[in-house]
């Protein structure tokens, strides 16, 4: 049975609002609305279509108004912010995830009409390091717990959304652990990082990569709200590619740099308004990640449409490189043939001098 | 008057005439060079979940191991029709020599002598891949985390997977004990190979415990670096960076024969008894063909 009033939070970003404009556009859903402190931008609006937009914080309980008095029945929750730049410095970023979460979780729990939650969760609750084994499946748990930042507080929201499983065990919960997002619109963590003509990394390590187009996640995302799917399921594109090589598909260069620097370049990035990550994002970037994506494909019943490398060929159209591919084919492809007509040459002048026998044309015939 | 052509009678007899293939000359080495740092620079080439980059193992990490291989260590190897061509296999061995090299060598040997050039996929010790560079070229050569996790995924696509069960104690152990076998953990690596129905193969390496004799252990400097220990051999730290270079000891490397695991069963990987009678058969395969690799060398740098 399709929903019949969508809630959906953090309706201003990218994925947030292409979610709300796809329920819009499926005439069996009969309200969607839209919850994002800020407005969306005025692209965005036109896209939204018949979206209720209510521009409220989910930290404060007059979400739980809108809720009731919608008589919401599934409620989708992404308004988690992963970097502190987005929400103005870590702590009100802790505070709109986690106090946030709480909010719109209580808020639920008074309304009898919430039957069906959506979490936009992430794989950064597997955590990262060297004890990790290489493959997360949903079972699992991280080896250390992420100690601060986007990763703890999407662990203990996952917690909060557990302990409401519990009280309100009529509602159907899906948790979607999602990795990292990439793709031409999108704007998450990655795509801002890979965009630095010089990506800095951690010298002596390389993470593996994990990523998913944005078309993907707006599938899962409409699939989880419309669908049926009860439990906590990994969502990631097939493959994996190491960050060295993300960085040379997209014609950029790796800036090595000792781990104890590349916290200080961090910071510096930050106050300057480049990128920012957390020493979280950093023990991601040197150890990576990479999630068992059998539960999505059998149970969940979705097979993403691109698979890392294509995702990230999707995503590389919308970046200049800074040395060409084309270029480099181009140079060792001229450099091949130089070294190819040379060898000829060569092979023509020992030929020359030492000519090779010929093979036998004539062989003795035994007796038979 | 046209050729006199040859009527074969019995065309069996005789072997066709095939020209020698002549080895690649330089300017197709230097092409296939040129090939390589291409798609290196592009980011063309596939890595798997792991972090293996065979692109990399196949042109950089194997030709730079297959001299120490084949010159300098001689490695002979001996039983490789034991080690299945295309189906999963946990291979079982006995560690030792300071540095990891005996689990280089295995690698070289099962990926150059072996008909089907297998791919070794090892299990290092968390330790391996918390060390800048050393962790991530681990990686890259196909080696992953020693964990059940791993291992059975490993197992069930039918790689081959190597395992070291003596750990450190193994590998970090006094010149005296050599080609005495240390205890074998807890038996994760049977339940690993219970789970999955993956045969074991016991691997015995002798020559790897001479490479660095390890006459002390300068423990104080161990839990300064953080390390297990600390080896001091008769050249190092004395040559200082000298010291790292390893004696030419003649090596062996034996694979025996299969100890199937299928037949019990995935549920009897939770039968403790069975994995420590299991654990410890391969145990004493291992050490009794040391036993008999050892009289078979004649001499330690023979």
């Amino acid at each position: 049975m399709p929903p019949a009033v969508v809630l959906v939070t953090g309706v201003s970003r990218w994925l947030g609002g292409a979610l709300a404009a796809e329920l819009a556009a499926d005439p069996a859903i009969e309200r969607v609305i839209g919850v994002d402190t800020v407005p969306p931008s005025p692209a965005m609006l036109r896209r939204l279509g018949r979206t209720e937009f209510v521009r409220a914080d989910i930290r404060n309980p007059l979400i739980g108004k809108v809720i009731a008095a919608a008589s919401v029945d599934t409620v989708v929750h992404m308004n988690i912010s992963s970097t502190p730049a987005g929400s103005g410095g870590r702590a009100p970023m802790k505070e709109l995830n986690v106090i946030g979460t709480m909010q719109l979780l209580a808020a639920c729990q008074r309304a009898p009409s919430v039957r069906r939650l959506v979490l936009k969760s992430t794989s950064a609750v597997y955590g990262a390091s060297s004890r990790d084994p290489a493959v997360f499946t949903e079972n699992m748990q991280a080896r250390q717990v992420p100690s601060g930042g986007f990763a703890k507080d999407s662990v203990d929201i996952e917690g909060y959304v557990r302990s409401f499983a519990r009280r309100r065990p009529d509602v159907d919960i899906a948790v979607l652990r999602f990795t990292n997002f990439i793709g031409p619109r999108i704007d998450s963590l990655l795509t801002g990082f890979l965009r630095m003509p010089l990506v800095p990394t951690a010298l002596g390590y390389d993470a593996r990569v994990q990523l998913l187009h944005e078309d993907d996640a707006l599938g899962v995302l409409t699939r989880a709200t419309t669908g049926d799917f009860t439990g906590t399921v990994n969502v990631g594109g097939e493959g994996t590619l190491l960050l060295s090589q993300v960085i040379r598909r997209l014609g950029h260069l790796e800036l090595p740099l000792p781990y104890p620097a590349l916290g200080s370049v961090g910071r510096l990035s930050r106050r300057f308004g480049f990128v920012d990550y957390s020493p979280e994002q950093m023990r991601f970037l040197n150890f990576g990640r990479v999630v068992d994506t059998a539960r999505l494909r059998s149970e969940f019943g979705f097979t993403p449409r691109y698979t890392t490398a294509a995702a990230l060929a999707d995503y590389a159209r919308t970046v200049a490189p800074v040395v060409d591919p084309s270029t480099v084919r181009s140079v060792t492809g001229g450099l091949r043939s130089l070294v190819g007509a040379v060898g000829d040459a060569a092979g023509a002048v020992e030929r020359r001098l030492r000519p090779v026998p010929p093979p036998p044309g004539l062989r003795a015939v035994r007796d038979a | 008057m046209p050729e006199a052509r040859v009527i074969q009678l019995r065309p069996d007899d005789d072997e066709p005439f095939v020209p020698v293939p002549s080895p690649p000359g330089w300017e197709e080495q230097l092409a296939g060079g040129l090939q390589f740092l291409e798609r290196r620079l592009t980011g063309e080439y596939d890595t798997d979940e792991f972090g293996f980059d065979p692109d990399l193992a196949d042109h950089v990490l194997l030709p730079v191991l297959r001299p120490f291989f084949q010159k300098w260590f001689r490695v002979e190897t001996f039983g490789l029709e034991n080690v299945p061509a295309d189906s999963g296999a946990l291979v079982v061995a006995n560690h030792s020599g300071t540095l990891p090299i005996d689990a280089l060598m295995t690698t070289v040997a099962l990926h150059d002598e072996h008909p089907a050039s297998r791919r070794f996929r090892l299990l290092g010790a968390d330790l391996v891949f918390e060390i800048p560079v050393v962790g991530a070229m681990a990686r890259k050569l196909g080696a992953t985390l020693a964990c059940n996790e791993d291992a059975e995924r490993l197992l069930t696509e039918g790689e081959l997977v190597g395992v070291f069960p003596e750990g450190f104690k193994g590998i970090g152990k006094p010149f005296r004990e050599r080609y005495t076998l240390q205890r074998f953990g807890r038996g994760g690596f049977v339940s690993a190979a219970l789970r999955t129905g993956a045969p074991i193969i016991p691997c015995a390496i002798v020559g790897a415990e001479e490479i660095y004799p390890m006459i002390g252990n300068a423990k104080a400097a161990a839990r300064l670096l953080g390390v297990p220990y600390f080896p001091v051999t008769p050249t190092f730290p004395l040559l200082g960076p000298l010291g790292l270079v390893p004696l030419p000891s003649k090596w062996l490397i034996a694979f025996g024969e299969p100890i199937e695991t299928a037949s019990y069963g995935p549920a009897a990987a939770e039968d403790p008894m069975l994995v420590f009678n299991l654990t410890d058969q391969v145990r004493e395969t291992i050490q009794h063909s040391l036993y008999q690799l050892l009289l078979r060398r004649k001499s330690v740098f023979g």
